[in-house]
């Protein structure tokens, strides 16, 4: 199997999410970035297992790996979502750039 | 052997009295003043019983030696091998060869160490009794009986009686303290007590200023000294590992040292002894310590204090005598200061200061006769010691009956007070050296020792000390005149001091009569006077031959009663400051036109007394403007220097540094802290960028 | 059962003691101070207790009394290794003397802010720092002992201090901590350097004299300890902390700062430094006796130029922490001697002077020395004539305590240990400027004394009705009055005790 192609398509998964996060100023769609970033590393995980999978040992680890992943993903969704809630009722916005209490 | 063996009784009952004194104070009877002075005496009566058994055992062995003597030259025919008497603390001479086995002179050397260590730095509360410490005790124990008598009278209705009291009896033990110790480091404890009880007692009268300032000064002087002192004694224990004084002069007569080291340690020593006696360089913190009551100067100059130097040196003669270098040094010293504090002595006012130039002046006497003989300077610190205090509570007692120190508010006082002038005459008379009195015999003794050695220093100091005796009894007339001749011219009525201030007048009187006649020059009384009582060590008490020159005691007689028929002359009526020769430099004029009265010898001893003022002018001038700016100016400079240190070196700098390092911490983190924006993706920006670099420089690398 | 417990009982002891003060309700806050007292005045009867034993009982020399060696951190081989001897016995029984006599003068005095529940448990706790610090054997403990001493110090001096109080503490803490990163970096290096890894003193202290670290590392590792130590002590240049803590500190914290805080970095030379590494402090001695007479000089220079009464006293603990330094850098037996000597008596006294500059302070609401304008002795005479003798004690007379550890310190620089030969020409001309030093020690002392103590009285001193010494500061003082002058007839009360033990520990400089 040529592991080129689920790679390329990790890394570009990834790019894209950079982009979101960097560029976007609506928190959901930074979430969302963020996501897809997280999915761009779980193909990672199953298309480097694949690529050890001759040795036993490691015989489905990456696969596990990505269910791990994906588990705390979802757990990590419901946390921000929560605060993302919690912000757009303090400040009736959900713009990242508001939040800026860290700010010296 | 009772008292020998409890002599420790000696200093320690005094220091228990002032620790009584001081504890419970006014609830004493007489307000400590009874116990003081009880204990004291008790002191003294033990020092008796010590001084007459010390004293007849070395008379004894010295009796014994004579004998041995007179066999020796009558066995003289026969050749009589003496191979068995090779004892060890027989040496080369053959005339020392003479001594039997076995008779030395009198020493008791017991203690108990203080460290609890036995290591060689370990040193004991132990006890030396020979004839030198047996001396110093009655000398003493006496001065300071008579003296504290005289206090309850002196001292009476003051505020602080009872701490006055609780202080000289501790000056007193530690004096004691001082003279009894068989090592140099308790003789350095003693030494410096007796500097911090002479501070106390000099500022006695704190609340004034003047007071205080002499009291520090004095303290600080000595404590100048101290240092060499301490150099000494610290350089003698690295020479010999052990403070004590017999072992010490033991390891000197075996010879095993380097001499260099050993004169370093001598001159250190003496350097203390400079401070402690008064000696020039170091001698002006004396006059001001007059700031103190006129008991305390008595206890100071006389017994205590600045004998200390004085006693010292002789406690540790044989080493001293190691060195001669040490020992021209010391001539020297004791030269110049006899001579300068002379001449300062004539032109003062202050009655007290012309008696504490005097001390100076003697003092120099005593230090530069131990540069040639044991017994002549220890002598004169005996006999001193007796007309010193006289001289004191004498002038006490002046001071008591007018209210003040300055001899031109006196005057005419012979006949308000007769009991002090008849005292105060014998007191002058023996520190004016006249015969038979107590100074002529020591200071001729002092005198004839220099000559008999002759050479460079012994010339330099019998000459001096002749011009010096010259010198003393001048002033020491004009004394007597101004305070007793002429009229009366201060205010009040002066009267006779109460009797507790006259009977110790009388009591010292007697010895500064009589006391000379304890060591007449002559060989019928050498083995059984002074010199005997005191001998260190036979074979050099063998040596120390009685002296008498007749022709140098005759001349210094002869000068010193030219000088009082000078000083007569001058002062018989008692001039006023005003018309004083010595504080005018016109006299001169004035008494030429009077020349009915002075021939051409007088005239020449005044042109050379002229010369003499102004020498004296210009020495008192040097001593208030150079030596004493000096230690004004050292001390101010000092206070300089510690304020530039602290507020340069010190806060600015160390500190100021390290003020700086967390400045610095600070200012940096102000700096940083620009970088938190508060926009997340500002972060996320610079996490991405980070882990780029990273994984290219993974990548590349 | 004694010798076993004696010492976990006792260091312990203040401990439990601020744990249970920490218990009194805050409305009846004053109870803090009787159980206070109670508690501090235990732990004095047992170190008391210990001491009598440590006389009565023979023991094999070069052995430990009352020692417990159990495992207290196995992952790291530290142990709970404590003992004493004759070098720790004086230190750990001055500081519960100490700590009882500020336990009664508390009942005289805490500054503002007050609150005793918490100030008392504070001084308990630092106990326990203190007399651990004497006793650890391990230098893992010794290490958690010296730190603990930090924090209740720090409290005191940035709560009670004076005006200047947040600097001060900020200050101490961070120069001390400073100082113990490099000791504890040491410490490691020792761990791993040893032929079998430990942190026990003993066994180091074996090796040690066996020859068994290298040069190079000896120099490097005294280094390390050496500033810890150092800037505790505190060593010239590094006293600047000093003067600041003691200025601000409260008079039960400057008592206890000087009387035993600072002795724990010299203690620390003589226990650790200079055993383990022999070598190091061949090579270093020359440095330290210089820096030792410097501070000498320095110091008293430094007191000629203070205004203020409290830091006048700060300043006068450089020389005399001088003259305990220079004993040290002497390598033998008399000057460690007296450097023991020199640190009990600084102890006592200067103890004593902050105790009653304090009680100055608290009467005349200054200790601005031309504020107060002299006659102390026309105002509050009884405390004017106990001022008087405790300074002069402090400028080395000899009868009182402070003259013999300066004493003695000079002779041995005389001639110190054989393998400083190359230097004695150096070491002699530092005891003659350490002799100076003296001179400028009783100008400085005598001068404060005519400025404070003699003279008239300013007007409005002398109508203000200053009440003169208290009964409390009377049963606070005596103590150390007496202990003043004790030491100072009896020197073999610290000598006696302390002689066979610094033999031991420095065999291996040959003197």
């Amino acid at each position: 199997m040529l592991i080129a192609y689920p790679l390329v398509f990790a890394a570009l998964l990834f790019c894209v999410g950079i982009y979101g996060v960097l560029s976007r100023r609506n928190a959901v769609v930074v979430l969302m970035s963020v996501e897809l970033m997280l999915a761009s590393v779980t193909v990672n995980l199953v298309t480097f297992n694949q690529l050890v999978a001759e040795r036993s040992d490691v015989l489905l680890t990456g696969q596990v790996f990505a269910l791990f992943v994906l588990a705390v993903g979802a757990a990590e969704v419901g946390v921000a979502l929560a605060i993302i809630l919690l912000l757009y009722r303090n400040r009736a916005s959900v713009n990242i750039d508001d939040a800026d209490l860290m700010k010296y | 052997m009772w008292f020998v063996r409890n002599a420790w009784l000696i200093p320690a009952l005094p220091a228990v009295a002032a620790g009584l004194i001081f504890a419970l104070g006014r609830r004493l009877p007489g307000r400590g003043a009874l116990l003081g002075i009880g204990v004291i005496g008790l002191s003294f009566v033990v020092a008796l019983g010590v001084a007459v058994q010390v004293f007849s055992a070395n008379v004894e062995a010295v009796a014994q030696v004579e004998e041995a003597h007179g066999e020796v030259s009558a066995a003289e025919g026969g050749e009589e091998q003496h191979a068995v008497e090779d004892d060890q603390a027989v040496t080369e001479s053959e005339e020392e060869a003479a001594i039997p086995e076995g008779v030395h002179s009198f020493l008791y050397d017991e203690g108990v160490d203080l460290t609890g260590t036995g290591a060689d730095w370990s040193f004991q509360a132990g006890i030396r009794i020979d004839g030198l410490a047996a001396m110093m005790f009655l000398l003493v124990t006496f001065v300071s009986l008579m003296v504290q008598i005289y206090s309850t009278g002196y001292m009476h209705g003051d505020p602080r009686y009872t701490y006055f009291f609780g202080l000289l009896s501790l000056f007193t033990a530690s004096m004691l303290l001082l003279v009894i110790a068989n090592n140099i480091m308790l003789m350095l404890v003693g030494w410096e007590l007796v500097g911090i009880c002479s501070f106390l007692l000099i500022g006695f009268w704190w609340e004034e200023k003047v007071n205080s300032s002499a009291s520090i000064k004095a303290f600080i002087t000595t404590k100048l000294g101290d240092v060499g002192l301490v150099v000494g004694v610290i350089t003698l224990w690295g020479m010999f590992r052990t403070f004590r004084i017999e072992a010490i002069l033991e390891a000197v007569e075996a010879g095993e040292f380097s001499q260099s080291l050993l004169t370093f340690a001598l001159i250190a020593l003496f350097v203390g002894a400079i401070g402690k006696s008064a000696q020039f360089p170091l001698h002006t913190w004396l006059p001001d310590a007059m700031a103190g009551p006129t008991p305390v100067s008595a206890l100071i100059h006389a017994a205590t204090m600045v004998t200390a130097g004085v006693f010292m040196i002789a406690r540790l003669y044989p080493a001293f005598e190691a060195s001669p270098t040490a020992l021209a040094v010391i001539a020297i010293i004791g030269a110049i200061t006899l001579v300068m504090a002379g001449l300062l002595a004539l032109v003062q006012d202050d009655v007290k200061r012309v008696l504490a130039y005097s001390t100076v002046s003697q003092l120099g006497y005593m230090v530069a006769a131990l540069a040639f003989s044991y017994t002549a300077g220890i002598f004169h610190l005996f006999t001193h010691g007796f007309f010193k205090a006289l001289l004191f509570l004498g002038s006490g007692s002046l001071i008591h009956a007018v209210h003040s120190n300055n001899m031109s508010d006196m005057g005419g006082l012979r006949k308000a007070m007769p009991t002090t002038f008849a005292t105060f005459v014998v007191g002058s008379a023996a520190l004016a050296a006249l015969p038979p009195l107590a100074g002529f015999w020591s200071k001729d003794e002092v005198l004839a020792g220099a000559l008999e050695s002759g050479g460079y220093t012994g010339n330099l100091v019998w000459i001096l000390g002749t011009l010096g005796g010259f010198l003393t009894a001048f002033y020491m007339t004009r004394v007597l005149w101004l305070v007793f001749g002429g009229e009366y011219r201060g205010h009040g009525e002066p009267h006779e001091s109460p009797r507790s201030m006259a009977w110790p007048l009388i009591a010292l009187a007697v010895p500064a009569f009589f006391i000379g006649f304890i060591n007449l020059p002559f060989g019928f009384a050498h083995p059984v006077g002074f010199a005997a009582w005191t001998a260190f060590d036979l074979a050099y008490f063998e040596e120390q031959g009685a002296v008498f020159v007749v022709w140098l005691a005759a001349l210094a007689t002869v000068l010193a009663l030219v000088a009082v028929a000078l000083g007569t002359l001058l002062y018989r009526k008692a001039p006023a400051p005003d018309d004083d020769p010595m504080l005018n430099m016109g006299w001169a004029t004035r008494v030429l036109d009077r020349k009915y009265y002075l021939d051409l010898l007088y005239s020449d001893a005044i042109v050379r007394t002229v010369i003499r003022t102004k020498l004296a002018n210009a020495s008192y001038w040097f001593n208030d403007h150079v030596l004493d700016r000096v230690v004004y100016l050292v001390g101010v400079g000092t206070a300089r220097l510690g304020r530039a240190t602290y507020e340069i070196g010190d806060q600015k700098g160390i500190d100021g540094g390290i003020n700086g390092l967390g400045l610095s911490a600070l200012w940096l983190g102000a700096k940083l802290r620009l970088a938190q924006s508060g926009n997340v993706q500002l972060y996320a920006g610079a996490m991405f960028a980070g882990i780029t670099v990273l994984a290219v420089a993974f990548a590349v690398s | 059962m004694w010798e076993n417990a004696a010492i976990s009982l006792t260091v312990f002891l203040p401990l439990i003691g601020a744990g249970i003060i920490m218990l009194i309700p805050k409305r009846n806050e004053d109870a803090a101070k009787p159980v206070a007292l109670l508690i501090s005045l235990g732990g004095f009867l047992l170190a008391l207790g210990i001491l009598g034993s440590y006389y009565l009982v023979d023991r094999p020399a070069g052995d430990l009394a009352f020692e417990v060696n159990i495992a207290w951190i196995p992952a790291i081989g530290a142990r709970y290794h404590v003992g004493i001897d004759g070098i720790s016995l004086p230190l750990f029984a001055l500081s519960y003397l100490l700590t009882f006599l500020c336990s009664v003068y508390a009942f005289h005095h805490i500054e503002e802010p007050g609150k005793p529940k918490a100030f008392l448990s504070l001084m308990l706790l630092l106990q326990t720092g203190m007399a651990g610090c004497f006793i650890a054997f391990d230098l893992i403990l010794f290490f958690v002992f010296w730190e603990l001493v930090l924090v209740p110090m720090y409290f005191m001096i940035g709560v009670w201090g004076g005006p200047r109080r947040e600097y001060a503490a900020v200050k101490f803490f961070l120069y001390t901590l400073f100082g113990s990163v490099f000791m504890l970096v040491a410490f490691l290096a020792l761990y791993f350097a040893a032929p079998e890894p430990t942190f026990d003193i003993q066994r180091l202290m074996a090796f040690g004299q066996e020859g068994a670290f290298s040069r190079t590392f000896q120099l490097a590792a005294f280094a390390g300890v050496g500033i810890g130590f150092a800037i505790k002590v505190p060593m010239w240049p590094f006293h600047t902390w000093l003067p600041d803590a003691h200025t601000e500190a409260p008079t039960i914290g400057s008592v206890l700062l000087a009387g035993v805080l600072l002795k724990m970095g010299t203690y620390g030379f003589v226990r650790i430094a200079l055993p383990i590494l022999p070598e190091g402090a061949v090579f270093w001695a020359p440095l330290i006796a210089v820096l030792a007479v410097i501070a000498i000089i320095y110091g008293a220079l430094c007191c000629l130029a203070q205004t203020d009464l409290k830091r006048l006293i700060a300043f006068s603990s450089v020389g005399h922490m001088g003259f305990v330094m220079l004993g040290i850098a002497t390598l033998t037996p008399v000057g460690i001697n007296a450097a023991i000597f020199g640190m009990i008596a600084h102890g006592v006294i200067t103890g004593m002077l902050f105790f009653v500059v304090g009680s100055v302070k608290d009467r005349y609401h200054t200790r601005a020395i031309a504020e107060i304008g002299g006659g102390l002795l026309q105002t509050l005479p009884r405390m004017g004539v106990v001022f008087t003798f405790v300074a002069i004690a402090s400028l080395g007379l000899p009868g009182l305590a402070g003259f013999w550890g300066e004493v003695f310190a000079l002779l041995a620089a005389f001639s110190p240990a054989e393998s400083l030969a190359p230097w004695q020409t150096l070491y002699r001309v530092l005891m003659v400027f350490g002799a100076i030093g003296t001179v400028l020690t009783a100008g400085y002392f005598l001068w404060m004394l005519q400025r404070v103590n003699m003279g008239q009285a300013p007007e409005r001193w002398k109508d203000e009705g200053l009440q003169d010494i208290t009964v409390i500061e009377w049963g606070a003082w005596t103590p150390l009055l007496v202990m003043t002058l004790a030491l100072g007839l009896l020197p073999l009360l610290v000598f006696g005790i302390t002689d066979p033990d610094v033999t031991r520990i420095l065999a291996a400089f040959g003197s």
